[in-house]
């Protein structure tokens, strides 16, 4: 039997991108975002027709945390790993003020997301075997003025990954942290991105396949961004705040 | 990142040209990403033309507001038992290939390059090698789903609205926007052809050789622009029928990219004798020789070279395709390419063809006969040059492909195409000519 692999937030181009990229090496797919069966029936016959592997459909709200544990035993067919590709950019400034936008914020890109990893590294750590990969973002890195809500959601979701890693590596379950920085998507298609820093979604779904396939524990797409914000993180604060206005 | 779909379209404007690369327009390149989008697109008002992967020559999909449609690029559907394809708009054959050669299916048609989207292949009822067989790609085309200027969506076919399927079928995409279609692919054995190659002295041994082989699935002849008096007309004559035996490993050629434009000055008689001479005399023996091939090689081998165009210079070139019917096509090819000759300018690629039946949609090139496509760097001296073949095209009842075209007047579409008439008409009755204009259609008033 062919095993699968599970994609949170499969609506998004990354999202899309990485199933391409499994199902192309034989795994059947579970596709899950809000309204899945309707937002993702093309996307699904497609790639169905280009792959004939198995792709499910299954509708999710990553916000109802009560839901995650029915939702992941109902799958039958327990997936062989699990691809949490939710992010939620939000509104900075409307955060700043409104508590429902912050915590929409918070919930989303780390809450609701930790809370659905962790039913699963629980099933994982009993069955001994499977992957995990979380899509965090380079904003994690350091906090900064433009994103820090944002950034700080995805810091704490790097941080969780960090601690799952050590806590599922001797049962035999692999962590990876995945720190995108520009992906040019269907959004961001006509927005000028420096090319050397730009991924598209193929790019980064080729690259993640690849680093999990041998087990890396924290990559950057592009690998780039790995020294760009190994200098970031090196400036001295009191700089940082008063030149870094990005 | 993800969710927010509110945003359904985004735009980009620069200067755009086609394949040739002349001419250029400042224009705004928008993307249709949904239905919705495209809908509210229509409402706008301002008049726009859709777009696919900017394959065709000429100006047919240039304007100063363009609709790229391949973001719609998803398969929706196939029925292993008769080959039936559903598919968007924005499928490019290449994605077809890759699906489905190795599952023993071909494209029905084919044009030289699989770098076309679905809909830029009905929108130019784009034909191949197998034309005097198995006709036009819109052929194969079961039903087309499209949106019209009310940004209703309707689906035609040869039995549903069959005025809309025989003006949308090589209509450039001026009756709305192509969203879907379903068509059938073709089933092969193999995915290797069986070659036959025969080098000819001089037309009427190049119309022979066509003749001889009518049979053969695949055909098409290169032609020595540059050979002139009793030489005139010589080439190399190749066809090819797919093989029986089950080999389905098809691996897609990489492609070696012309990474910039080559100097104006590059493509010059000298160079392009020379290419002539050799790739004339590659072909040792004077008799016919048998080789295996694959796909990409015999049906694509300009892809292999990404951006060859880029040869030709900055000022791009033109591809002055004609066809003429088949009791003119040897007096009429002599005169074309003695004028030609008269003139000193030489063409760089010359491409002969024998077509099969015309069929009935309003503006389809092809119509029994010879055609011939011959490539030209724009150079002064060119355009006159291509308005003395006109006339010599249009008093033997010929006529120019649409999706090569970038410079043809009015009297001369109107002379080789019946139908354009009643293309205007159904145009005119629709409302469609208000809101899908290119800068062809606004030069010849389709």
């Amino acid at each position: 039997m062919m095993e699968s692999v599970l994609i949170l937030g499969a609506k998004s181009d990354i999202g899309k991108a990485l199933a391409r990229e499994y199902a192309r090496h034989g795994y059947d797919l579970i596709l899950a975002a809000r309204d899945a069966g309707t937002a993702l029936r093309d996307f699904a016959s497609d790639l169905r027709i280009r792959s004939q592997r198995n792709v499910i459909l299954r509708s999710l709200d990553i916000l109802s945390v009560e839901a995650h544990e029915d939702f992941y035993f109902s799958l039958g067919k327990r997936p062989a790993g699990v691809i949490c590709v939710i992010g939620y950019m939000g509104d900075q400034t409307a955060a700043s003020k409104d508590f429902r936008e912050f915590k929409r914020i918070t919930d989303t890109n780390y809450t609701a997301v930790a809370c659905f990893l962790n039913v699963v590294a629980n099933d994982f750590q009993r069955r001994r075997k499977g992957f995990i990969i979380g899509i965090s973002s380079v904003a994690g890195d350091r906090g900064r003025k433009k994103n820090y809500i944002y950034g700080a959601s995805k810091a704490a979701l790097s941080a969780y990954l960090s601690g799952l890693r050590a806590r599922l590596y001797p049962h035999g379950v692999h962590v990876m942290t995945v720190k995108p920085g520009f992906v040019k998507t269907r959004m961001t298609m006509a927005m000028k991105l420096p090319p050397i820093l730009t991924a598209t979604p193929e790019d980064a779904a080729r690259q993640i396949y690849t680093a999990q396939k041998k087990d890396k524990d924290v990559i950057y797409v592009k690998g780039r961004w790995r020294l760009i914000m190994g200098i970031i993180r090196l400036i001295p604060e009191r700089i940082f705040k008063a030149y870094c206005n990005f | 990142m993800g969710e927010s779909a509110s945003v359904i379209m985004r735009q980009k404007v620069r200067d755009f040209s086609a394949w040739g690369r002349y001419p250029r327009v400042h224009g705004e390149l928008v993307y249709g990403v949904s239905p919705e989008g495209l809908a509210s697109l229509l409402k706008s008002g301002d008049p726009f033309i859709p777009l696919g992967n900017r394959r065709s020559y000429g100006d047919s999909a240039l304007a100063a507001r363009m609709l790229d449609v391949r973001p719609c690029n998803y398969m929706l559907d196939f029925d292993p038992d008769n080959g039936l394809l559903h598919a968007q708009a924005g499928v490019l054959l290449s994605d077809i290939l890759e699906t489905f050669v190795p599952r023993g299916w071909f494209l029905p048609v084919t044009p030289g390059t699989k770098y076309i989207t679905v809909g830029g292949a009905i929108a130019s009822d784009v034909h191949g090698k197998n034309h005097h067989l198995d006709g036009c790609f819109s052929r194969w085309v079961k039903e087309i789903s499209i949106m019209l200027p009310g940004g209703q969506v309707v689906s035609c076919s040869r039995s549903k609205k069959p005025e809309l399927f025989l003006a949308t079928c090589g209509g450039q995409g001026l009756t709305g926007v192509i969203l879907e279609a379903k068509f059938y692919l073709k089933k092969i054995d193999s995915c290797l052809l069986e070659q036959v190659t025969v080098r000819t002295n001089n037309l009427m041994e190049t119309f022979d050789a066509f003749e001889q082989y009518r049979n053969m699935p695949y055909s098409v002849a290169w032609i020595d622009g540059t050979a002139k008096g009793p030489k005139t007309g010589r080439g190399i004559f190749t066809s090819a029928s797919f093989m029986k035996g089950g080999d389905f490993d098809y691996r897609p050629h990489g492609s070696m990219d012309i990474p910039v434009d080559f100097p104006t000055f590059f493509m010059n008689k000298a160079l392009l004798s020379g290419f002539n001479f050799l790739y004339y005399h590659r072909t040792q023996e004077w008799v016919s020789y048998q080789q295996v091939v694959d796909i990409d090689t015999f049906f694509y081998p300009l892809d292999r070279i990404g951006q060859w165009n880029r040869l030709y210079g900055r000022r791009g070139f033109v591809q002055y395709h004609f066809i003429l019917p088949k009791r003119q096509s040897l007096d009429g090819i002599l005169e074309i390419m003695r004028e030609i000759d008269r003139s000193g300018i030489s063409p760089y690629l010359a491409v002969l063809k024998l077509y099969g039946m015309e069929n009935r949609n309003l503006l389809s090139f092809p119509l029994e006969g010879y055609g011939l496509a011959l490539d030209f760097k724009i150079q002064k001296g060119l355009f006159d040059l291509l308005d003395r073949l006109d006339n010599i095209v249009a008093a033997r009842g010929g006529r120019l492909y649409l999706t090569k075209d970038s410079r043809m007047n009015r009297k001369m579409v109107e002379k080789g195409y019946p139908g354009v008439w009643q293309f205007r008409r159904f145009r005119r009755s629709h409302d469609m000519d208000k809101m899908f204009q290119s800068l062809q259609s606004r030069r010849l008033g389709l």
